[in-house]
Order: C-alpha cells, then structure tokens, then sequence
C-alpha cells in the first residue's frame, strides 16, 4: 500500500503493463514482421530477401483494384443494412423489452453460438436454387424463371449482413438502454411529435452505438473471405480471397502481407473520412 | 539442429525480459523462411514408439459407423502395441502445408509422424526437394513389393524414397440425373448454353487443366505454352460467360446432390461416398485425370513406427479391409483406389459390390484414359498465378 502512495504516479503505468505488453507482442511485433515481410522479394523456393520492394505495393493495388473495390463497397452495404435491421429491433428491446430484455438478446445471440463456417453454409441451402426462398421471388417475379441468388452479389451481402449483426445490433442496444425516459418525455410535453422526439433527442442520443456498431461491422466485414468463397462466383471475391490464395496456394508472402497493409490502409481511411463526418466525440463518448 | 534456433531457444531470449525482444531477434526467429531444415540423416533405431502421430484428409479410412472407432488401427495397435493418434487435419494442400511450413523452414518437428499429400500439388515435391521429409526405412516394409507397378517410379521420388501411396482418385465429370442429361464431355460441361450457371470446375489447377487439355488434343503429360494458353482461355471464356458458377473443392458433392449444380467437375471417390443413385460419374470422352496421395514422414517423425506402419497397410488383407469396409460390421470403406496389388480379391471377401465398382476398382480401359499432370507445369510460377487470378476473381 505505502509503495503504491509513495510511487503514485507510477500506478496507472503499473496497471497499464500487462495490456501494453500484451498489445506488443501479439500485435505490434506482428505487424513489424509483416511490414517487413511486405518489402520483401523472392520466392518461396530461392527464399525471401528484403530489397525495400515497394513494388508489391504498387502491383497489388494495381492489379487487385477491382477486389479492394469491391471489398469497401460489399462492406459497406451490408453495413447500412445491418445497421437498417438492427436499430428497430434494438430499439424495441430497449424500450418495450420489459422483462423479457436479456431472453430476447439472448436470441439476437444464440445463432453465434454455432461456427462460422457452419451459419455460412445454412444460408447456402436457405439460398438454394430449388429453395423456398428463391420460389417464392421467382413466383413475385423479383426473379427471372432461371434467376438464382447463389453465387451472386445479393448472396454474398446477405451473408455478411446476417454474420455480422449482433456486432451492430449489441451496441446500438446498450446506447438505446442508457437514454434517460425523461429526456423523451420531455420532448414530448414541449410539443414535440413522436418523429421528431425520435430524431432530435432518441437518435443523436444512440449515435455512439451507431458508430460503435457500424466500426465494428465494417472493419472485419471488409477483410472477410468465406462469405465470397462459399456464396459468391469468382467474380465476387474480395480481396481476402486474393490474400488468402496469395499466402497459401502462391506462398507468395510479400504480396499477401502488401495487400493487407493496404487494406488496413484504406479501412483506416474510410474510419477517419467517416470520424470526420459524424463527429469524433462520438467514437469515444459513450452514451449520456 | 545445431545451427537452428529452437523453440526453447526462443522462450529463452524472450524471458531475458523486455530488452531482449527486439525486433530483429524476433525477425530472425520468425523469418527464416528460406533456410533449409538440417539434412543429416538420421541414424533409424528400430524400436518401436507408443504413439504413432498420423495426420491426414477428412473421411479417408475405414470406419464403424456406429462406434466411429477405425477398425484397421484398433488392429494395429493389438498387433504391435502401437497407439495411432489419427489426425484428420488436412482439407487442402496448401493449407496444411501453410501449417507446417513455418516449423519445418526452422528445423523444428510438427510432432507428426505421417502426414498425406497429393502428387497433383506442388507441395509434395517441395516437401522431398526442401529435404523437409525423413527417408523410409524400406528394411521396415517388406510389403511395399505389393506397390502396383504404376506407382513405383513417379518423377518427384524416383525409386520412393520417401514416400509412399496411399490412395488414388480420378477426376472427371459427375452430373445430377434429375436436372440434365448425361454429361460426358468437357465441350458439353464447359459450352453447353442448358447448363449456364448449373455446373462447377475444381480449383485444383492440376485436375481441371488435365481435363480440359485433354479435350483440346493437347497432352498434359508434357505442358506447353501453346497447350496451356488454349485450355486455360478455354476456361476463362466459360467464367466470363457465366457458364461456370464457381470454382469447388470437394463442397461441390452437396450442392450437386441438391439439383443446384447439373455437373460438376469431380473426384471419383466423392460419388460412392454420396450414394445417391442420381449422381453418375465418368471419365470424360477425352480422357480424365489421375492423382495420388502420398503418405510421408515430416522431419523428425518417428522413421521405424511409420515405416511399420505403412508395412501393415500394405498388406493386401488389411487394405482390403480398408477399402471395402464391411458392411455385416458396420464399417464404411475409403472407397478411393487402392495401390496395393491383390486388395481387390481381398475386399471381395468384406463387400464384393465395392469390389466390383469401376470407381474404386477401375477398368484397364478407365485407367488408359487418365493421365497425371506435367510436375514441372505445377511449379510454374506464372502458370500458378494465372490460375489463382482465375480462380479468385
């Protein structure tokens, strides 16, 4: 206890070590080394040297454009519509879940409890060509008589929409649960209808969940390969499918850790274009 | 191993605390990747060990339905006393080499004693060319004269130093009855407006390429860049067009089956395995492709235990078994193609309609008309990304 007072500046350093050491040997060495890895040259037979080869930077954007492209742009999407989905149900939850909150979040969370892989591959057979989805559309004419949805666009946005959801919808709930009632009712006795309660007071209110959920969603969504892989044709595949083939089937590890770099790269952008828009107090502010 | 920085090495300059971390000791730890594992030999001791650590692919042995136990290593292990800790971990080669890679390029063991890889990938090779792979103890496997003669002499283990078979398996074409009519050429697989969206091609460059090389005219035995411009345009000209809905490992098998995919580009033992009497599988009109995989013995594996091992299962008796199962027992066979000469007079006894299925016991007619792809082709870098590019958008 006295060494604590005596050294009191030292305390928080003291706590802080065990994460900060942590950070540095499973995330901070690691990124060196693929930093390192990146500027290398060579192949897997003759070995790797490093030769500050920034040409696998200029290649990988050069000839994998369309993927990296891709990859922002599915991401994206499947993060409005995560976002789209999971606000009324959070919001309900929030407010009118009574005692029934945590079974109804319990239900939000219950699919994870099973793999990835395995949620991946159901929606492969929800999908299917001859399944009651696909019937159905083509009976409303959405769909052509031969019009499918494996192996398309819709598929693989679907399966990220749907992999990624409780990241959305979870934090969206704790920022809707933390608004005080009172500041609503409030509204409401000064004249305001229940839209405008809503978008004056409930909504700028819930928006760290917003950005909280929309982070966390769109940041492994875009580095995600599997959806493409077992939902999409060739030409939906995103750029962890490009990596993926380039570490393991090429053992092409300069490009692989090049390519990841810069899709690190361009996340961080699109996060700080995006922290500019809404306001970075809201990234760190937690609700009320 | 001298020259090696070992795991405990490693543990030992990370626990001289903090400073001693430092970015290019860890660099050196973790990217040696181009050094070659130590080649001494290893003086074999022909003693047993308790445990025999074998990796290999999903679904690739005989097993008791009911009781999931693998009947041919509770055999094993009564006849000699040696536990088999089977693995089934590898579900492609290149992701199981990617495992493995690391430890080896460091000269550490990956704790395996037989792992399995196939002769239509580049990886096998490297494995034997990386010196990453323990020579048999031949002294140990009497029973490898019952190699069937096919077998004895491929390009990457001339005299099967290394290496032995495990199984083999032809790719061709599988289509679904109940969607198509028969499907028995690549010209129908690949240009057939009927099935646009409704068939998929392996993603095993060896496999597809053989196959479509074929149908060119082309010989994919000896890989020319005319050939192989031809028949990779080929395939190009099929995705653009949408006639290919994706590239597959073996997860076509399911879709098939459903009626989403008319034809598949297939391996031969995925249909028995299926057992859908829809599912019909065939060598192409042009002629089909033949791989094998190949069971070694990663650096620092036990030598003697795996060579004894593989000893057992090439005795006819036992590979019959394996093959067949046995159906009054309860037991599911491999059903690939075994390389052991006299297994198909022994599965007779177990399960003589497996005996007698062309699949796994293949004609001498299906076996002209299948051919292994050039080893050189599939060390092609170029080649090898082209492929890749295709294949992942």
């Amino acid at each position: 206890m006295s060494l604590f007072h005596r050294h009191q500046g030292l305390t928080p350093y003291l706590l802080l070590a065990p994460g900060v050491l942590f950070l540095a040997v499973f995330f901070v060495v690691p990124l060196g080394f693929l930093a390192y890895q990146s500027l290398q040259s060579g192949n897997f037979d003759i070995g790797y040297t490093f030769t500050w080869s920034w040409s696998n930077y200029w290649d990988a954007l050069h000839n994998y454009k369309a993927q990296f492209i891709r990859s922002l742009e599915y991401a994206g999407i499947a993060t409005l519509l995560a976002l789209v989905i999971s606000y009324p149900v959070a919001y309900w939850i929030a407010f009118r879940g009574g005692r029934w909150k945590n079974l109804l979040l319990l239900f939000i969370v219950a699919p994870f409890f099973v793999t990835y892989l395995i949620r991946t591959l159901a929606w492969e057979t929800i999908l299917s060509d001859n399944g009651f989805v696909v019937n159905t559309l083509q009976s409303l004419h959405v769909l052509g008589p031969s019009g499918r949805l494996l192996a398309t666009s819709t598929a693989v946005v679907t399966g990220i929409t749907y992999n990624f959801l409780p990241f959305m919808a979870l934090p969206l709930y704790v920022s809707l649960e933390q608004i005080d009632g009172r500041l609503i009712e409030a509204a409401e006795d000064l004249y305001a209808s229940k839209l405008q309660a809503f978008l004056r007071v409930t909504f700028p209110l819930s928006l760290p969940g917003v950005v909280a959920g929309t982070l966390l969603t769109f940041i492994p969504a875009a580095g995600d390969f599997i959806n493409a892989q077992l939902l999409g044709s060739p030409d939906n595949h995103m750029i962890g499918n490009v990596i993926q083939s380039k570490f393991l089937e090429l053992t092409d590890y300069p490009a692989a850790a090049a390519m990841s770099f810069i899709l690190m790269g361009g996340i961080l952008v699109a996060v700080f274009v995006y922290a500019r828009l809404v306001g970075t107090e809201q990234l760190t502010g937690t609700a009320v | 191993m001298t020259d090696q920085l070992t795991r405990r090495q490693l543990l030992e300059r990370a626990a001289m605390g903090g400073a001693a971390i430092t970015f290019p000791g860890i660099l050196a730890a973790c990217g040696s990747s181009g050094s070659k594992a130590s080649s001494g030999t290893t003086s074999v001791e022909q003693k047993l060990a308790k445990t025999l650590n074998f990796s290999n692919w999903t679904l690739y042995i005989d097993v008791n339905k009911k009781t999931k136990a693998h009947p041919s290593l509770d055999a094993f292990q009564k006849k000699t006393g040696v536990h088999v800790n089977y693995v089934e971990d590898i579900n492609d080669n290149a992701s199981f080499f990617g495992k493995i890679q690391g430890p080896l390029s460091r000269g550490q063991s990956i704790d395996r004693d037989i792992v399995v890889l196939t002769d239509n990938d580049r990886y096998l090779s490297l494995m034997i060319k990386k010196g990453w792979a323990e020579k048999l103890d031949k002294s140990a496997i009497p029973n490898m004269k019952n190699l069937v003669d096919v077998q004895k002499h491929p390009n990457f283990d001339p005299d099967r130093e290394y290496s032995l078979p495990w199984q083999s398996g032809m790719s061709g074409i599988a289509y679904n009855d109940t969607v198509t009519d028969p499907v028995l050429s690549i010209d129908d697989l690949l240009e057939n407006p009927k099935l646009k969206g409704k068939i998929t091609v392996l993603n095993s460059m060896g496999d597809a390429m053989t196959i479509v090389m074929l149908a060119n005219g082309d010989d994919p035995t000896k890989v020319t860049d005319k050939g192989w411009n031809a028949a990779f345009n080929r395939i190009k000209k099929a995705v653009d067009n949408k006639q290919i809905r994706q590239f597959t490992g073996n997860d076509y098998a399911p879709i098939l089956a459903r009626g989403d995919l008319a034809a598949a580009m297939s391996w031969s033992g995925d249909i028995p395995q299926l057992g859908n009497k829809h599912i019909h599988w065939n060598v192409p009109e042009a002629g089909g492709a033949i791989w094998t995989d190949n069971m070694l013995i990663p650096k620092g594996g036990d030598v003697y235990t795996a060579s004894v091992y593989m000893n057992y299962v090439y005795d006819p008796k036992v590979q019959g078994l394996m093959e067949a199962g046995d159906p009054k027992r309860n037991i599911t066979g491999i059903y690939y193609i075994p390389p052991v000469k006299g297994a198909g007079e022994a599965a007779t006894k177990y399960d003589p309609a497996v005996a007698k299925n062309p699949l796994i016991f293949p004609t001498a007619k299906m076996l002209d008309g299948v051919k292994i792809f050039d080893s050189k082709a599939l060390n092609n870098q170029k080649y090898l990304e082209q492929w890749q590019n295709l294949i992942s958008g």
